[in-house]
């Protein structure tokens, strides 16, 4: 019988959603007591019911826990599973990402505080740093965003692995055509409007989250103060902003079969970080981002909580599950396409990261 | 005649993952600083290298280490001189909410 598995980072630690019908759910947890997991990728390539999990010990350092049995036991590389090289001179702060290839069931990847990149050929036991990005002249004008400086979105590409993109706060969208070994940035279109001259560098912008849509060459990003569509692959890219209650956000979803439907969590403003109107909501669009609406059934109103850029995660279902977690420690469920929740857990330190699939 | 051995003595997550071990004894004739006395004690228990120190072989920011009750970080950090038959006490930080 088949499982849906929703794992919940949090600043203390890792919960695990289980579900067979995704209407009753069992928690467990927490693992990795008082760590904080910022990064979880759930690995169901050629069968697998794994789970790996960026897990940060305020005492005792990063790391990266692999589970092989859906998270029922855990192990971590003896020697450190991702560590810059001596002559970088640079320390690992936090693994904020994990991607799974979709080319190779071997390969992790893995973007990480300070603005870097690693590549795993061993199912995600150990990292080896992408020269290319951290050799890359722009590095040392990269600034870190409000939660740190790291790559914290990596989009392989789905039979060409020569291509790859990764984003960055505050260094915006770049583009690789050589599996990594080198990057250009590419974020025409995108605006940068908290900079004082030049409102469309070349690079820097804080993009928060960039999510692949099912058409050829889409790509999603919501942006500080910006949300974008890209129809070629990220060469180029267009406001869709128009008809959404705020442009602000972290996060950004897109159906994983149906070109043009994506949804983003809306934020007021910067400089007021909850919900707008404080009505917990998602908004969601079918026809790229042209026209949006809320989706809040089930999502409270008086909330003042906010979900970051990893907090939501759709899985493969159809019809399609969408989970979202917030600062206060909740977590919504919809299995629906969002129109209607559910929340799954409640009273849990703040959310960091949600990802949910279904496990064979 | 043998030096005595210095004695590392591990908190308890670290002893979890030392597979239960509590102390772990160093024996060296040569003088050893606190390092040297790190280097020792992990070749064993591998994982224990990457929980106290970073990459660049710097303690982490919250761990301390102390000789015979003092902070080594407040003398001469990792080049601290460890003399024969030593208490070395790793202690993770009172910090965090």
């Amino acid at each position: 019988m088949t499982e849906t598995v929703v794992a919940i980072g949090t600043r203390k630690g890792l919960w695990l959603a289980r579900s067979a019908d995704r209407e009753r759910w069992s928690m467990e947890g927490p693992h990795f007591v008082m760590s904080e997991v910022a990064a979880v990728a759930i690995d169901t390539r050629e069968g697998r019911s794994g789970i790996l999990a960026g897990v940060k010990s305020w005492h005792w350092g990063p790391t990266v826990q692999v589970s092989e049995d859906a998270g029922r036991t855990w192990t971590e590389s003896a020697e450190r599973a991702v560590a810059f090289p001596p002559n970088t001179g640079a320390t690992l702060e936090r693994v904020w990402q994990l991607t799974l290839d979709p080319n190779d069931a071997a390969v992790v990847w893995a973007g990480v505080e300070p603005h870097a990149l690693f590549r795993s050929e061993d199912r995600g036991s150990s990292y080896q740093l992408v020269r290319g990005l951290w050799e890359h002249p722009h590095r040392p004008q990269w600034e870190p965003g409000g939660g740190g400086g790291a790559v914290h979105t990596i989009l392989p590409q789905a039979g060409d692995p020569e291509r790859l993109i990764v984003a960055m706060s505050a260094g915006g969208v770049y583009r690789s055509g050589d599996a990594g070994a080198s990057w250009a940035p590419s974020n025409p279109g995108i605006r940068a409007p908290y900079l004082p001259e030049n409102e469309y560098p070349e690079f820097g912008q804080c993009v928060h989250k960039v999510a692949r849509g099912a058409g050829e060459g889409e790509l999603f990003a919501q942006s500080h103060k910006g949300v974008y569509r890209s129809g070629d692959d990220g060469a180029t890219w267009q406001s869709i902003a128009d008809g959404l209650p705020t442009d602000f956000g972290f996060t950004i979803l897109a159906h994983p079969r149906r070109a043009g439907v994506v949804w983003v969590v809306p934020v007021t403003d910067d400089r007021e970080r909850f919900p707008p109107r404080a009505q917990l909501q998602v908004q969601r669009s079918d026809d790229a981002g042209a026209t949006w609406r809320m989706q809040a059934d089930g999502l409270p109103a008086g909330s003042y909580t906010c979900v970051l850029r990893d907090a939501a995660a759709l899985d493969t279902a159809d019809p399609v599950g969408l989970y979202v977690g917030t600062r206060n420690g909740d977590v919504f469920a919809s299995s629906d396409e969002g129109q209607s929740f559910t929340r799954i857990a409640t009273q849990l330190p703040d959310v960091l990261v949600v990802r949910a699939a279904r496990l064979p | 005649m043998p030096s005595s051995p210095i004695r590392v003595i591990l908190p308890g997550l670290l002893r979890d993952l030392a597979g239960g071990v509590g102390e772990i004894e160093v024996t060296d004739p040569a003088p050893l600083t606190v390092a040297d006395v790190l280097d020792r004690a992990f070749s064993v228990h591998r994982i224990l290298e990457g929980k106290v120190r970073d990459e660049q072989g710097r303690i982490r920011q919250h761990v301390k280490v102390f000789v015979n009750g003092e902070d080594a970080t407040r003398t001469a950090g990792t080049a601290t001189a460890v003399p024969a038959g030593a208490r070395v006490h790793i202690v993770n930080a009172i910090s965090g909410g």
